[in-house]
């Protein structure tokens, strides 16, 4: 029974995105944004809400959430304002959180997402709306929660940084959804530049909601909160361990607790943080030290004719257009490395060219060197460089790897590189003949067996030549003076 | 006793300026008078004599270097204890910001600094500007210059005793629902609550946002102006601040009521005020009349519900402004198992009855299933009350009435009976409701010797207009502003 009653719910998930903006200064105040430091070196009255301080809104951050807003497809309020959410937390300087309540700046979009497979579907986005972010507290002690703490530290640098909310629909259905769909935010998040939007490093912050119904029921289930989801990976295991424990719960003939769930990553599962009775009356009422914002039509239009092409237009044009294949185009996008390719393409190499070597060769060596890929020392004119010396047979594709190496080690330009190491393809012919007949000589045997028919083993004659060369014959020509010679 | 004191700051500013005294002279001679005073009637929290004969002589340097100086160029002026001043204890007269040195100067702080101006104590008030006598301080109970057996209203009471008693001629108040003008007419001196933005609340510790106000107390009309002129215009720091510069409040002071049209409010005519106070009234509605005003009845008929929609927005906005102390950052803290605990503990014993009292009605007011009977409600009888004024001042320039119920109260006489007290500023809170100016000025005393005022009103930027009414009937009542009586203070 219960296998075959397992089969018959469905998922039902929302996810709550934060994302810090990276604008100049604070929500509220003049202090710069910046990561690291000293703590509390980045703060002033507004900030730490000291007594008589009032709150200031950032034009850049109203920019930002208007601009991500019509990214979404969202319309944008004509009038709008600010509340005020109160609930007592030490990382709240003034105890309450400056925030958006009934009208959101931005409403009602959609985002498109592609799982694994090809399959489209279209996410609803409830609202976007802007907020203030909170200290950040570090509890010195065994438990490391503020419970039973020795004490406790609170840096406010992080108090006042604007957070765009992104609310979606509960349209997502699975775990691979979910990710698609955060990764598409991230993805137009950062083409519009509003954010770094680093899940790791907290700028960009996911809560779902995940919830079960039959399949074929409209009526949402019992609604669960997940917080603590840090990557992609992590999201994507919170959403299958919570379908699988109310999945259990519901076929077991058990209720599922309306209530706040934690992942933990290392245990691999979900625990109480705390259950429905408990959650606050935050007690909304309109921020008086505040004027409601009416953001002008002609500001609106002027912000929407200077949004950047979009992350479903670039990947469209470059698989379309350009020739490049979806996977690679998925990973360019990803790694935020399609502003490299394209300028390798203004520099004269091919698109396919270019985002073979970004995709098979920088993403490797990004990932073994721990870096973000697009901030791997090689630039688009680079890349060109390097594509042509290959192309044009100056090196072989295994040196220009090499070059590449050298490159993003900082040793200067591939010209450079190829200049100082020596590295350049022989493909002298009397040269190459005198390497040729050594092979030969040395290796009757696969000689043999070449004359013999077998055109497999001139294989261990070339190795032997571009063994003696270091490398640098060039490996086609090899090929030809053998098999001239051997057959 | 120096003739210094108890002359204005207009007069000091002339007598300054041909150095027949020196800004040194000036403050020293406000700060003997504190001395002689203050153990009697006990407006300031605190003395600043070091920082401002320091200031004086910089002043008194300056002069005669031959520089510019500001517009309030060595007047002693008194602040509320709820006005930030850098690194100056400033705690809003409660336990829980005893000993709080803020970080900054409030805004009107440095514009007053900019102008001159001689910063000489920090007055006492109501704990967190709640409360209409002064006796809700929990440092010390300000009497009544005229009568030290009573209260000098509040909560600016500290700032409007300082000020009748001759400590300084100026002084900055806050006024939320009349804590400017219901102590300015207790202590017989001018107290102006500006239109809602004219004067940056940067600086002020938060009562209830929408409805606070910086304002001057001052003995004349004049002073008051001046004052007012130095602190007005916006500030990019405060939200709410209004665009432009300060407006010109002074060069049309002297021009008269003449076709002035005066609106009397007939719903404060008959809210149970005391006679005392309506006689005082009907005489300067005649003589405001024979000065060339033309004075008709003009009805308002949602004023009658102001004071509970202010007792519902006031508190509602405390609640959420109070929650910063918490003992977390500044301020007291009284130790507690959690965190939790350590912020109910130091909240416990921080804050005093009324503030508790206020905090628990906000709370309630705001929370989930009592919004929209409460804080909503009470904000649609502030849009009837705005509306109301509107129309009233389609058929006069400005409205009067009493600024106050009755004159000078007993201590401890309203004490025990919140809602009395809540009554007092009966006739002042529709002002802060709509946003609108409004000033009381002296009228005479009633039968017991005591100072009563009239509230004049105008719409939203018409100081200018208001100020002229109250100086005409300043100049023509001229009265004599140093408290007399048995019980009075000893005059200077
Ligand atoms: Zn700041």
């Amino acid at each position: 029974m219960s296998v075959e009653q397992a089969t018959r719910y469905e998922a039902v998930i929302g996810l709550e995105v934060h994302v810090e903006l990276s604008t100049r200064t604070k929500m509220f105040c003049g202090c710069a944004i910046d990561f690291g430091g000293e703590p509390n070196v980045r703060t002033c009255p507004v900030c730490l809400g000291q007594p008589g301080s009032l709150p200031v809104a950032n034009r850049a951050a109203v920019e930002s959430a208007i601009r991500l807003g019509l990214a979404l497809g969202c319309a944008v309020a004509p009038w709008t304002e600010f509340h005020r959410k109160n609930y007592f937390y030490p990382d709240m300087p003034k105890n309450y959180q400056i925030s958006q309540y009934d009208v959101p700046i931005c409403a009602g979009g959609v985002l498109e997402v592609t799982v694994d497979g090809g399959k489209r579907t279209q996410v609803g986005i409830t609202r976007v709306h802007m907020e203030e972010d909170t200290g950040k507290s570090t509890h010195v002690g065994t438990s490391g929660r503020i419970h039973g703490a020795d004490h406790s530290l609170i840096d406010y640098n992080r108090a006042g940084i604007p957070l765009l909310e992104v609310v979606s629909e509960p349209d997502i259905r699975s775990a691979d959804e979910a990710r698609a769909y955060l990764t598409e935010l991230r993805a137009i998040v950062r083409a519009l530049g509003v954010s770094d939007a680093k899940l790791e490093e907290g700028s960009m912050r996911c809560d779902a909601n995940v919830s079960l119904r039959p399949v074929g029921h409209t009526v949402f289930g019992t609604r669960v909160e997940v917080k603590n989801m840090n990557s992609l990976r992590s999201l994507g295991r919170a959403i299958e361990y919570e379908v699988a424990r109310q999945t259990d719960l519901l076929t077991a003939g058990e209720q599922v607790v309306q209530e706040t769930r934690h992942w933990d990553e290392g245990a691999g599962a979900t625990s109480t943080l705390r259950a429905k009775e408990e959650v606050f009356d935050y007690r909304y009422f309109p921020e008086p030290d505040l004027v409601p914002l009416e953001p002008d039509a002609g500001w609106i239009e002027q912000l929407r004719a200077g949004l950047p092409e979009l992350p479903a237009v670039t990947r469209q044009r470059l698989t379309e257009q350009q020739g490049v294949p979806a996977e690679q185009v998925a990973t360019l996008v990803e790694a935020d490395l399609v502003p490299t390719l394209e300028a390798a393409v203004a520099g004269g190499a091919g698109p396919v060219e270019a985002a073979n070597w970004l995709t098979n060769e920088l993403v490797g060596w990004a990932t073994g060197h721990g870096v973000a890929p697009a901030d791997a020392p090689l630039d688009g004119a680079q890349l060109a460089a390097l594509a042509a010396l290959v192309r044009d047979g100056t090196l072989s594709t295994k040196l220009g790897r090499q070059v590449l190496e050298d490159v993003l080690a900082g040793a200067g330009s591939p010209a450079e590189v190829v200049r100082e190491r020596g590295l350049t393809q022989i493909s002298d012919t009397d040269e190459l003949a005198a390497l040729v007949d050594a092979a030969i000589a040395q290796n009757a045997d696969a000689a043999d067996q070449v004359r013999g028919g077998n055109r497999k083993a001139v294989g261990a004659l070339v190795g032997a030549v571009m063994k003696a060369s270091k490398g640098q014959a060039n490996p086609k020509l090899v090929n030809e003076l053998l098999m001239q010679r051997l057959t | 006793m120096n003739e210094l004191v108890g002359t204005t700051a207009t007069d000091l500013l002339a007598l300054l300026e041909t150095r027949a005294v020196s800004a040194e002279e000036v403050t020293r001679a406000h700060l003997d008078r504190v001395t002689a005073t203050d153990g009697d009637v006990r407006a300031l929290l605190r003395r600043l004599d070091e920082p401002a004969l320091d200031h004086a002589r910089d002043i008194d340097r300056r002069r005669g270097a031959g520089e510019t100086l500001g517009a309030l160029a060595g007047v002693p002026v008194v602040l509320k204890d709820n006005l930030t001043t850098r690194g100056v204890e400033t705690t809003c007269a409660s336990r829980i910001l005893e000993h709080y040195r803020p970080p900054y100067d409030a805004t009107v702080v440095t514009r007053l600094r900019a102008a001159d101006a001689v910063v000489i104590g920090k007055a006492n008030m109501d704990e967190f500007a709640m409360g209409s006598s002064t006796e809700n301080s929990a440092f010390a109970r300000t009497a009544n210059p005229w009568d030290l057996g009573r209260v000098p209203g509040g909560s600016s009471g500290g700032s409007a005793a300082a000020v009748a008693a001759c400590q300084a001629p100026v002084a900055l108040g806050s006024d939320t629902g009349g804590s400017v003008r219901q102590p300015g007419a207790f202590c017989g001196v001018v107290g102006v609550k500006p239109t809602y933005g004219l004067v940056s609340r940067y600086g002020l510790l938060a009562f209830a946002s929408s409805l606070d106000q910086i304002g001057p107390l001052a003995r004349t009309v004049e002073d008051a102006a001046r004052v007012l002129q130095a602190i007005a215009g916006n500030d990019p720091a405060d939200a709410t601040s209004l665009p432009g510069p300060a407006p010109d409040l002074l060069s049309a002071l002297q021009d008269g009521v003449r076709d002035l049209r005066v609106g009397v409010v007939t719903e404060y005519q008959s809210e149970g005020g005391d006679d005392r106070v309506g006689a005082r009234v009907r005489d300067a509605l005649a003589r405001l009349e024979k000065l060339g005003a033309q004075v008709a009845e003009v009805s308002v008929p949602h004023v009658a519900y102001g004071v509970a929609a202010y007792y519902l927005i006031a508190p509602s906005e405390a609640s959420s402004n109070l929650s910063r102390y918490d003992g977390v950052r500044y301020g007291l803290r009284v130790p507690g198992a959690t965190t939790e605990e350590m912020m109910a503990a130091t909240r416990e014993a921080g804050f005093g009855a009324e503030v508790k009292r206020r905090i628990m009605i906000g709370t309630y007011a705001l929370s989930a299933g009592y919004y929209d009977a409460y804080y909503a409600q009470a904000q649609r009888v502030r849009t009837l009350i705005i509306r109301d004024l509107e129309a009233a001042y389609e058929q006069c320039d400005v409205l009067v009435g009493p600024t106050t119920p009755s004159t000078a109260f007993r201590f401890g006489e309203n004490l025990d009976d919140p809602l009395s007290m809540y009554l007092q500023d009966v006739y002042t809170n529709a002002a802060n409701l709509a946003g609108v100016p409004a000033v009381s000025v002296p009228i005479g005393l009633d039968d017991r010797g005591l100072p009563a005022g009239l509230q004049i009103m105008a719409p939203m930027g018409g100081e200018a207009t208001m100020l002229r009414v109250a100086r005409a009937l300043e100049a023509d009542l001229a009265l004599d502003s140093v408290p007399r009586g048995p019980n009075a203070v000893e005059a200077p």
